[in-house]
């Protein structure tokens, strides 16, 4: 049996919706970035993924989760 | 196109309306105003001092039905800077004076009675000089109000209110909004400069403007229904701007650790969720306010919104990022309500909210608050600041010199002007826009935060300082050309992202003139109005030394990611090799 990872998921913008704004949520050991959009389904989301961020930087979906981290999860926002 | 110049010397109190000289005619907005400063203005000269002048230009495509067209241009030699100046706005001034003819309005002089405030009124035909002895000591929105019922309900308004008049470095010139309220051509002091010639406020007319000509009517609705298309259909302007406005990068900034923290002590804040865009639009809806309103006529974004207090009562609009940033993060305010009233309160007297938001982020360093003292920020502004004591004036006066009267180190500043809400030590692209931008720290020069932390024009890593200069350079080069076309800064998110964008905006111009300018056509325009901006700060005496960060950034590490400011003065200078 694999060992299990906690992740924080944090949601920004539209994410929210029907979702939550942060939450811990317990893993399997080997899921990427990309698991946990599709877990969520963002992926089908009608805003594409604009920015994910594992740990305040920039990453991308392939990106393999560690227990402990944080990861960010935005559509494309803008201002100035 | 029967444009005309028209020119008001307020030592004489006279006005000529002059013919274009044809090197301006292909110009507008930042390139005519950065154009005509340079031409006519002696770098030298003391900014509030006669030979100052100010240059009010519209944009090449403002009074058309373009999307996004309405931004006004104002243009001086900065008090707060001691260099060049350009600083755009919403509201309504840009499309009147475009329907009107006027292809710029320079006002030069300072009246020989200097005991005595004028409204400036310009007609088609004249510009008249009225004395407003009632006016004086008065603010933004008693001004807007008396102009209202002075004359019709669209007449275009730009005043100051007292910091103005007192020649405070942080006072806006402010406009008239589609709706009668308040938008700003902030930064760099202009207000002080329209204080110093003695205007309190100019009206222009609005009822028998007429449309404005356009050379090829049918090629210029195809290539707007494009831009319109791309502007919409971008996720940010179509989607996020709308439903969040700006404020909704509080967040992700935060997340970036790219938030500046008690004056710039770190880059995360505790209380984001508290004053984040999410946050807001919740207030927003549960108050019936509303999440989208537009600042100029013809805006498909509409990224502004109408902020309602607990009774469902207006409070502000234009509730912007930077304002939220200034006062929450970087002054640690945690309550929306509190900022929101700040932001009236600074509205009517026509201050800018970085300047001001930042000085008393530092004035906390100097002791005379505490960081998230709302009330006494407030008392500051209303009682101090407005009424210029000495205290008012210190902090009226900007960050710079405030750090400078209490011994301070800490100071945030570039050319003289406070940095905005993007931290260069974590956002590093950001950094080299702060530091080269002839405008000094700002933030709107060129966007990096854009391609550094938005995946905006593909991504540049914002902790290093591979491609930033390259990145910072081509945003400012494209940025002076889309300030000089009336064009609202966050066009450039679809300009980034959409490949049918940029070209429709160039047939724009092309159709509403009758010519034929190019992509390269356009990117020469934006190269030579930056370094005709630099050429004036140079003979103005700014010097490389002036294109640093603080240098405490240099040595104090930013939490979270620990960075400093690592550039080498010759990775920086290396920008203006073009």
């Amino acid at each position: 049996m694999s060992e299990m990872i906690q992740v924080t998921v944090k949601l920004f913008a539209q994410y929210r919706d029907n979702r939550f704004k942060v939450k811990e949520i317990g893993y399997k050991d080997g899921t990427t970035a990309q698991d946990i959009i599709e877990d969520l389904g963002i992926h089908n989301d009608k805003l594409p993924l604009g920015v994910l961020m594992i740990n305040s930087k920039h990453q991308e979906e392939t990106t393999l989760m560690r227990d402990g981290d944080t990861i960010s999860l935005f559509p494309k926002v803008g201002g100035g | 196109m029967g444009d005309k110049i028209y020119r008001v010397d307020m030592n004489t109190l006279s006005y000529s309306i002059e013919d274009v000289p044809s090197d301006w005619l292909g110009l507008g907005g930042r390139g005519l105003t950065s154009t005509i400063i340079a031409k006519e203005v002696d770098p030298e000269c003391h900014p509030l001092g006669p030979n100052n002048k100010m240059v009010f230009a519209p944009g090449l495509l403002s009074g058309t039905s373009a999307a996004n067209s309405g931004r006004n241009s104002l243009g001086a030699k900065s008090p707060l800077t001691g260099g060049i100046k350009e600083s755009n706005v919403g509201g309504t001034s840009a499309g009147i004076f475009s329907k009107l003819g006027v292809k710029a309005l320079i006002i030069e002089g300072i009246p020989q009675d200097e005991s005595k405030f004028y409204q400036l009124h310009v007609t088609k035909e004249k510009v008249e000089f009225i004395e407003v002895p009632e006016l004086v000591g008065k603010d933004n929105y008693e001004v807007l109000d008396t102009m209202l019922e002075k004359y019709d309900k669209k007449v275009a308004v730009m005043s100051i209110g007292r910091p103005g008049e007192n020649c405070m470095l942080t006072a806006n010139v402010s406009v008239k909004d589609p709706q009668g309220k308040l938008r700003s051509h902030g930064r760099g002091g202009l207000g002080a400069v329209m204080g110093s010639k003695k205007i309190k406020c100019i009206t222009v007319d609005a009822e028998k403007y007429k449309e404005v000509t356009i050379a090829d009517p049918e090629k210029f609705k195809a290539a707007s229904k494009i831009f319109t298309q791309a502007l919409q259909k971008n996720p940010i302007s179509g989607e996020g701007l709308p439903a969040y406005g700006t404020n909704v990068l509080v967040n992700i900034i935060n997340e970036a650790g790219g938030l500046p923290t008690r004056n710039f002590r770190a880059g995360k804040y505790e209380f984001a969720e508290n004053i984040c865009g999410e946050t807001m639009a919740e207030i927003i809806n549960s108050r019936d306010g509303k999440t989208t309103h537009a600042c100029h006529a013809g805006c498909v974004i509409q990224c502004s919104q109408v902020y309602n207090d607990k009774e469902n009562n207006y409070l502000t609009s234009g509730f912007e990022y930077e304002m939220i940033w200034a006062f929450g993060a970087n002054l640690g305010i945690k309550d929306l309500d509190q900022i929101a009233k700040i932001d009236a309160l600074m509205d009517d007297l026509g201050l800018d909210a970085i300047e001001t938001g930042v000085a008393l982020g530092l004035a906390v360093d100097a002791g005379i608050l505490e960081y998230g003292d709302g009330e006494k920020a407030y008392s500051l502004i209303a009682d101090d600041l407005a009424n210029a004591t000495p205290l008012g004036r210190i902090i009226g006066s900007g960050t710079e010199i405030l750090g400078k009267i209490y011994g301070l180190v800490r100071v945030p500043t570039v050319k003289g002007q406070a940095i905005p809400a993007y931290e260069p030590r974590a956002i590093k692209g950001q950094g080299v826009t702060y530091v080269t931008s002839p405008m000094g720290a700002d933030h709107t020069a060129g966007y990096a935060v854009a391609t550094n932390i938005l995946n905006s024009g593909g991504f540049v890593d914002p902790l290093k300082k591979d491609g930033q200069v390259e990145l910072s350079r081509n945003l400012q080069i494209a940025t002076a050309a889309v300030d000089s076309t009336g064009m609202c800064i966050f066009v450039a998110f679809p300009a980034l992202d959409e490949p049918e964008c940029l070209p429709a905006l160039i047939d724009m111009i092309n159709a509403r003139f009758g010519i034929n300018l190019t992509g390269d056509d356009v990117t020469n325009l934006g190269k030579s109005i930056l370094k005709l901006e630099k050429e004036f700060n140079d003979k103005a005496g700014l010097t490389k030394a002036d294109d640093r960060i603080p240098e405490f950034m240099k040595y104090e590490k930013l939490p979270p990611h620990n960075t400093i400011w690592d550039f080498t003065n010759e990775e920086i200078d290396a920008f203006w090799d073009f």
